[in-house]
């Protein structure tokens, strides 16, 4: 029993957008795809245990799912049979020259730069990662009605302004996968520093999901460099997920964490693929200059052996790449480690007009002031860190600074 | 497919037909119409003479009701249209970004309803 329970969690886990993909090509319509494979394991839920598990999970669901699209349709009747037959076929004619999973079409739907953001990271989540309603509306701390609503709006446009379902060409490729990038970060960011006033520290759902759904994405599209810099960047963040909140829900910095607690697995698996990415010669873009970053930190057995002009070698980088205030800022953190907090202090303070409203700003400007020994500055900048900053462990952790300055 | 690209006028730009810049635009746009007739998308295209120009009329109660002006006041506004022929959003987005390009203004994209009445 629990075997079969395994299997299906198992066969959902590794079926389901393959099912969705797949019937959403076959029947050119996300709802009827969505609905067939939410049907076809929910059949699967019912008659698995008494029949047994079928030898192709795969296969069994891709077949149950279509017969249950094709009764849907009947159902409704609002095709003739002709035209069903039509539109089943109309999309199966699939260029030669483009990646063929159906998988990848469907990412690239669910991510289409004519949806909100916000509907791309919804429609992403529960398409491609299978996640129910409920569990996204509870990840993003909106009602399920509103969730649900986001959906069906997402795939009535898909529909009606015939968003097409096909791997973009390949001018546009660069530009739609950096598109399908951002949704997958934004996944994991949300996971990891998630933001609410009484929000759990982490999601480790969230962080998860982001983790596989960019697995995917670099095993569908291996030559895409940013999407291995991506899950490198990933895994070699996540890898330190256990040791960034202490058991009291307060956020340990990088200097204080406990280092032995690090995932060995995920940091091994990110710097193979930092190195891989390295070997290739190419030029990095912004993640993988990212992951080069956290390679760095996860290759350094102790804070104090960090090595951090390699540090700031890569953060110049991508400064030339992106020359933001929120890169400068994290530049210059890098700075204060190397050459002390004065000289960063100076690289902090013109970032103010830009960053006033971004708590990561005031938190880097009080913890350089509190090791220059200004006190009553530090402390007015903490105060500043604190009421902007959304997330709980974040904001433990920096009321204990304020509150150690005596 | 049928796609309504709209172009929105949000005072960014000229309108005086002497000046260099919009006989520039212009230019542009007939070029951009003779690329939709030779690719087959071009279906309909036209300016609008400006909102001040318009009139509303309602007459859905006993007697019609005139208004001078548009239905809704805004800086913002229609000031001509495209409707082009494509097979899908994404062929509908490449005009339109090429469209907005030649006319220098916003554009909006959406679709019209088929024959069938399909949404």
């Amino acid at each position: 029993m629990i075997d079969v329970r395994a299997a299906i969690v198992r066969a959902h886990h590794d079926e389901w957008a393959r099912v969705v993909a797949a019937l959403a090509r076959r029947f050119g319509d996300l709802d009827i795809a969505e609905d067939a494979a939410a049907e076809a394991f929910a059949t699967a839920v019912e008659r698995w245990p008494v029949e047994g598990v079928p030898r192709n999970p795969g296969a069994w669901l891709t077949t149950t799912a279509s017969r249950k699209a094709i009764d849907r349709l009947r159902r409704e009747n609002q095709r003739g049979e002709k035209q069903m037959q039509a539109q089943m076929l109309a999309d199966d004619a699939s260029d030669p020259y483009t990646i063929d999973d159906d998988r990848l079409r469907l990412i690239f739907t669910c991510c289409h730069p004519a949806l909100a953001m916000e509907t791309r990271v919804a429609l992403t989540l529960r398409l491609v990662g299978g996640l129910t309603v409920p569990e996204i509306a509870r990840a993003f701390l909106v009602q399920e009605s509103t969730m649900g609503q986001r959906i069906s709006r997402a795939k009535a446009k898909i529909r009606a302004a015939r968003i097409p379902y096909r791997v973009p060409s390949a001018d546009d490729l660069p530009l739609r996968v950096s598109g399908v990038l951002a949704v997958l970060f934004l996944i994991y960011n949300e996971g990891y520093l998630p933001t609410g006033a009484d929000s759990d520290p982490l999601r480790p759902g969230l962080t998860a999901e982001a983790i596989r759904l960019a697995r995917l994405i670099h095993a569908l599209l291996p030559e895409e460099g940013e999407a291995a810099g991506l899950l490198a960047l990933m895994l070699l963040t996540e890898a330190r997920r256990e040791a960034r909140v202490s058991p009291k829900g307060e956020l340990v910095s990088l200097a204080e964490q406990d280092r032995r607690v690090w995932d060995a697995a995920f940091v091994a698996e990110g710097h193979a693929l930092v190195r891989e990415r390295l070997a290739s010669g190419k030029a990095p873009g912004r993640y993988q200059i990212l992951a080069a970053i956290g390679a760095v930190h996860t290759s350094a057995r102790t804070f104090r052996e960090t090595d951090w002009s390699q540090v700031v070698a890569l953060y110049d980088q991508l400064v030339r790449l992106d020359p933001s205030p929120v890169v400068a800022l994290n530049r210059a953190i890098a700075v204060g480690e190397l050459d002390g907090p004065q000289v960063a202090l100076a690289l902090v303070e013109p970032l103010g007009d830009a960053l006033a409203g971004y708590h990561a700003y005031h938190a880097t400007r009080a913890d350089l002031l509190r090791r220059l020994g200004w006190t009553e500055a530090a402390r007015a900048a903490y105060a500043a860190a604190i009421g902007l900053a959304g997330n709980t462990a974040e904001t433990a952790y920096l009321a204990r600074r304020r509150d150690e300055l005596g | 497919m049928q796609y309504l690209i709209s172009v929105i006028d949000d005072g960014q730009s000229g309108t005086d037909v002497n000046d260099p810049a919009v006989q520039a635009e212009m230019a542009a746009v007939d070029a951009f119409n003779d690329r939709l007739r030779a690719e087959g998308n071009w279906v309909y295209a036209n300016g609008l003479a400006g909102p001040e120009t318009a009139t509303v009329i309602d007459n859905r109660g006993d007697a019609p009701i005139v208004t001078d002006g548009p239905f809704v006041e805004s800086k913002e506004y229609m000031a001509g249209f495209w409707i082009v022929e494509a097979p899908d959003l994404d062929v509908a987005l490449a005009l339109a970004t090429a469209g907005s390009k030649a006319c220098n203004r916003k554009v909006e994209v959406r679709p019209l309803h088929g024959p069938e009445g399909e949404a």
